[in-house]
């Protein structure tokens, strides 16, 4: 790839299988992926592409049984995650590494006062007495713009937007270097999508927190995340800067997935789709996993699995036939 | 068609295959399994009949001749439990079927249509269920008077309470379901609904429910055989029995430890596969 | 937009209530509308806002509290058990959920089957019945060797699909589609929208379309009507409501839409607080307490939906006048 950066986390090859009844399921196939200090990444993918495992890779919190982790390198701030103990693995989820779940309604425990779970979190990574960490935490509830009254109130007794604020108070108690998020507005309402998109940009700039957002949103990606990676089974397909992977989309599933989304300023009578559904993840195509799908599918495509190509600085596809198309325009 | 059979053989296919893995529930089936037949073949099974008596041969340990030994009238204790069995799997059964469709119909009534009439079932439910089941099935066997069929009746309506319970509590779940909301759309009758689309896809907690009950259902017969309210003699039944034993206890144990086993390993048989099938349907129902 | 069409329904005061234990939810407060032969109504607004709950009243999948439907002319509120099973073959449904919508027990025949089945089309002749069908698989794009399969071994998509045939087995003229794409992925969402045009523009289908999706909306819908708490605060065909929305409230909801474009990032109206709770909400205007315009009239009395312009109706005491 490019010359060595000082990335904050470097995945190299990662793959990951889930053993079930119905087969071997290969949700994570050789994927690359880099994040720089203080970037934020859109991870976008449809269901099934596979983003939520990567994340729970990169947090070492796989099932296993039935998944594991079978090759790769996550090398997160210098060392390789993969190599660590229970204990040192533990250290870092929370402390160096935060996530952010979907579900606002079962992320928080419904018996356990807000405050009190946000100080948990504290209390598990830095070296404080109960009330210095329930100080911090009531803090950290006005950050996120919840009155400190209510930090000794339940889960139950907030609105999902407000319970969300919660779960990015928990996250980021501690500072976290690096911070997870996987559809954390999917179950909003628009509105209060918006609020908390808000809230997740300020909280950006302050902290200077890394970010990988998990969403299938293209209009999420573009108003909070620097760098963009298309997912599809199992692998990166595109990456790029998010202004360019906007302006100049190369992998026809990235072209695909802009088609779908109908346009708020022009009028279309019909949508272009990518024909056909998402592959078996236990049954996925040779060579390029897209390959059925594809309008500009070659013979190649199915019998080796393209590489990714920088077509230009910063620009990663996984397409050797888009790019010669791009060589041969520009 | 045959695609079509190929299809309905898939649910249970699968359902099958996830049983299989369960060692104990297998061993469970292949019990419940060897009973039906014995009960079927009995008439081939057993060397003797449960009734003849064999008064010189009486008291006498299991031999050659009788396998599991003789009682104090002689009779084949082997081919007693055999026939036995018979007894056993039709109180089971019929007392379930009859606590299963009236408990269900009950069930499905209060649950789809909730308000009063909802009230009005489960309150008589529970009336019924605030008595202990088998102090009520010997309150009801003593009413109805000595008999297989009485014992069947009593032990079934002890045990509609349950399954009202179970079937409402399966039926509420669905009722919400848009599945019934999208039948209501199309114009089907109350009936219908209930019929073909609620209940069948009721029917995993009531399978469960129905394994166990059988076991209970025969135990019940057991104890109430045992002190003497149901089966009459000469009826072979295994509590009958063990109550007939219970006499000769120091000196002729084999008359009780036969049929005593014979009760436990059904009930441990019955429980095993229910159990099994428990966890079977379950990851389907969660699907 | 010309006045000429045909009306197919109205919507007079329709109200519908829930009993709840902390008092009466409103969730349907109010309604009046109507749906043009032949047109797509969309039906927006964000949780709570009452919209599937006035599509479910309108076919009477719920009962009302109070209020008409005139369908046709008639007022089907009023109908009784015969009638309404009459129009039940003229009224249809699409739900939201292609994992709850469907029966798991009956495989995709016996799913379109059902409402063939009920009414009692093709009685005599299963041969027939199994026809129609296969027709019915063809026009929504389900593969025939489908027929026998189950609906945990399908995907999303194509029971949604499965949903759709479903709805038009009786040859319907009124489907209310009830978020039918929310549940799916983008690329198959697409597909299923492109099908619901298709069929539209074939059999000449009135939809009302509730989704919460604005872009979606926009795409499928001719007029579109936004909801707030029980009530429609705006509604005009679907250009006038994205370049002119005169409702504070439907200019916040514009402006929180993700846009996925680089160079379009503008300022949002960021909305306060929560949407309150539709339990015995207060008088006046519903959207008050998180209006920034908002004057002492608002909480005082309630706006009525005025034409304010051709075709273009709005919910608000200060509908051109707004100032902060």
């Amino acid at each position: 790839m490019t010359e060595k950066k000082d990335f904050l986390l470097d995945i190299q090859n990662l793959t990951v299988h889930y053993e079930t009844d119905s087969g071997v399921v290969h949700a994570v196939e050789g994927l690359n992926l880099q994040l720089g200090h203080g970037e934020s990444l859109g991870f976008v993918g449809e269901t099934g592409a596979g983003k939520t495992t990567t994340a729970l890779a990169i947090m070492q919190l796989i099932p296993n049984p039935p998944g594991k982790i079978l090759n790769g390198n996550i090398i997160f701030d210098g060392q390789n995650l993969n190599t660590l103990n229970e204990e040192e693995k533990r250290h870092i989820r929370g402390g160096k590494i935060a996530m952010i779940f979907q579900d606002p309604m079962t992320s928080l425990n419904p018996v356990i006062p807000v405050g009190e779970q946000i100080a948990e979190m504290i209390e598990l990574h830095q070296n404080v007495t109960k009330d210095e960490a329930f100080k911090k935490a009531v803090q950290m509830l006005e950050l996120v713009g919840i009155r400190p009254e209510r930090a000794k109130d339940f889960p139950h007794q907030f609105s999902g937007g407000m319970r969300q604020r919660v779960v990015i108070a928990i996250a980021l108690a501690c500072d976290p270097t690096l911070l997870i998020a996987d559809e954390p507005t999917t179950a909003l309402d628009v509105t209060i999508q918006a609020q908390v998109l808000e809230l997740m940009k300020e909280l950006k700039k302050e902290f200077n927190t890394s970010m990988i957002m998990i969403t299938h949103d293209l209009g999420v990606v573009a108003e909070i995340c620097d760098k963009v990676a298309i997912m599809y089974a199992g692998s990166v397909v595109e990456y790029a800067d998010t202004r360019v992977l906007y302006t100049n989309p190369l992998h026809p599933y990235t072209n695909g997935l802009f088609n779908s989304i109908p346009d708020l300023d022009e009028d279309e009578e019909e949508l272009k789709v990518i024909q056909g559904l998402m592959p078996d993840p236990t049954n996925l195509p040779s060579g390029c996993t897209f390959h059925p799908r594809c309008p500009l599918a070659q013979p190649e495509c199915s019998q080796k699995k393209p590489e990714m190509i920088e077509i230009e600085p910063g620009h990663f596809v996984a397409c050797p036939v888009c790019c010669n198309a791009f060589v041969k325009k520009g | 068609m045959s695609q079509m059979k190929k299809r309905k053989m898939g649910n249970f296919g699968e359902i099958m295959r996830r049983l299989k893995k369960n060692r104990l529930a297998m061993f469970g089936l292949t019990i419940v399994v060897l009973l039906f037949i014995t009960a079927l073949f009995a008439d081939f099974i057993a060397p003797y009949s449960y009734a003849k008596q064999h008064l010189s041969d009486a008291f006498q340990a299991p031999n050659s001749k009788y396998i599991l030994g003789t009682d104090e009238f002689g009779r084949d204790i082997f081919s007693r439990i055999v026939y036995g069995s018979r007894i056993s799997l039709q109180v089971g059964f019929i007392a379930v079927g009859l606590a299963v469709v009236v408990g269900g119909f009950l069930g499905a009534v209060s649950g789809f249509y909730g308000g009063k009439i909802d009230n009005l079932i489960m309150r008589a439910m529970d009336i019924l269920l605030s008595i202990p089941q088998i102090l009520l099935a010997i309150a009801i066997a003593a009413s109805l008077g000595p008999g297989l069929f009485n014992l069947m009746i009593a032990v079934g309506i002890s045990s509609i309470p349950s399954y009202a319970r179970i079937v409402r509590s399966a039926v509420l779940s669905i009722r919400n379901q848009e599945f019934v909301e999208a039948a209501k759309a199309m114009g089907s009758s109350d009936f219908r609904i209930i019929m073909k689309h609620i209940l069948p896809n009721s029917m995993a907690p009531i399978i469960v429910q129905a394994t166990l009950g059988v076991a209970f259902a025969i135990l019940t017969a057991a104890g109430l055989s045992f002190i003497g309210l149901g089966i009459q003699p000469p009826m072979p039944e295994w509590g009958a029995m063990l109550s007939g034993g219970r006499g000769y206890i120091r000196d002729y144990p084999y008359m009780t430890l036969f049929p005593g086993l014979a009760i436990m390993i059904t009930i441990l048989a019955l429980n095993f596969l229910g159990d099994g099938l428990r966890d079977a349907l379950d990851p389907k129902l969660k699907r | 937009m010309n006045g000429s069409r045909e009306k197919l329904i109205e919507v007079n005061h329709l109200k519908k209530y829930f009993p709840t234990k902390k008092g009466m939810l409103h969730a349907v407060d109010d309604v009046s509308f109507f749906v043009y032969e032949g047109e797509t109504l969309g039906l927006v607004g964000e949780s709570g806002c009452g919209k599937s709950t006035l599509g479910r009243v309108m076919i009477r999948l719920l009962d009302a509290t109070d209020g008409e439907v005139i369908y046709r002319g008639e007022n089907i509120l009023k109908y009784n058990k015969r009638q309404m099973k009459d129009l039940r073959k003229d009224v249809q449904i699409v739900f939201q959920d292609p994992y709850s919508s469907l029966n798991p027990r009956l495989s995709v025949s016996e799913l379109i089957a059902e409402p063939l089945i009920v009414n009692n089309v093709y009685n005599g002749s299963k041969a027939e019945r199994d026809a129609r069908i296969r027709t019915l698989m063809d026009t929504v794009g389900l593969a025939q060797r489908l027929v026998h399969a189950y609906p945990h071994e399908l995907d999303g998509g194509r029971r949604q699909r499965i949903g759709i045939a479903r709805s038009l087995a009786l040859d319907p003229d009124f489907i209310v589609l009830d978020e039918p794409v929310s549940a799916l992925d983008v690329c198959i969402q697409a597909q299923i929208l492109n099908l619901l045009n298709t069929l539209k523009k074939e059999k000449g289908f009135t939809y009302i379309f509730i989704a919460h999706n604005l872009s979606v909306v926009k795409h499928v819908s001719d007029r579109i009507a936004v909801m707030y708490l029980g009530k429609i605060v705006e509604l005009s065909d679907y250009r006038t409501v994205f370049a002119d929305p005169l409702h504070p409230y439907t200019q916040a909801l514009l402006s929180a839409i993700p846009i996925p474009k680089v160079d379009q990032q503008r300022d949002r109206i960021i909305l306060e607080g929560d949407v309150p709770s539709p339990i015995e909400p207060p008088e006046g205007c519903r959207f008050a307490g998180r209006c920034r315009y908002r004057k002492d009239i608002c909480s005082q009395k309630t706006p009525e939906l005025r034409e304010i312009e051709k075709g273009h109706f709005i919910a608000c005491h200060f509908a051109r006048n707004l100032s902060m």
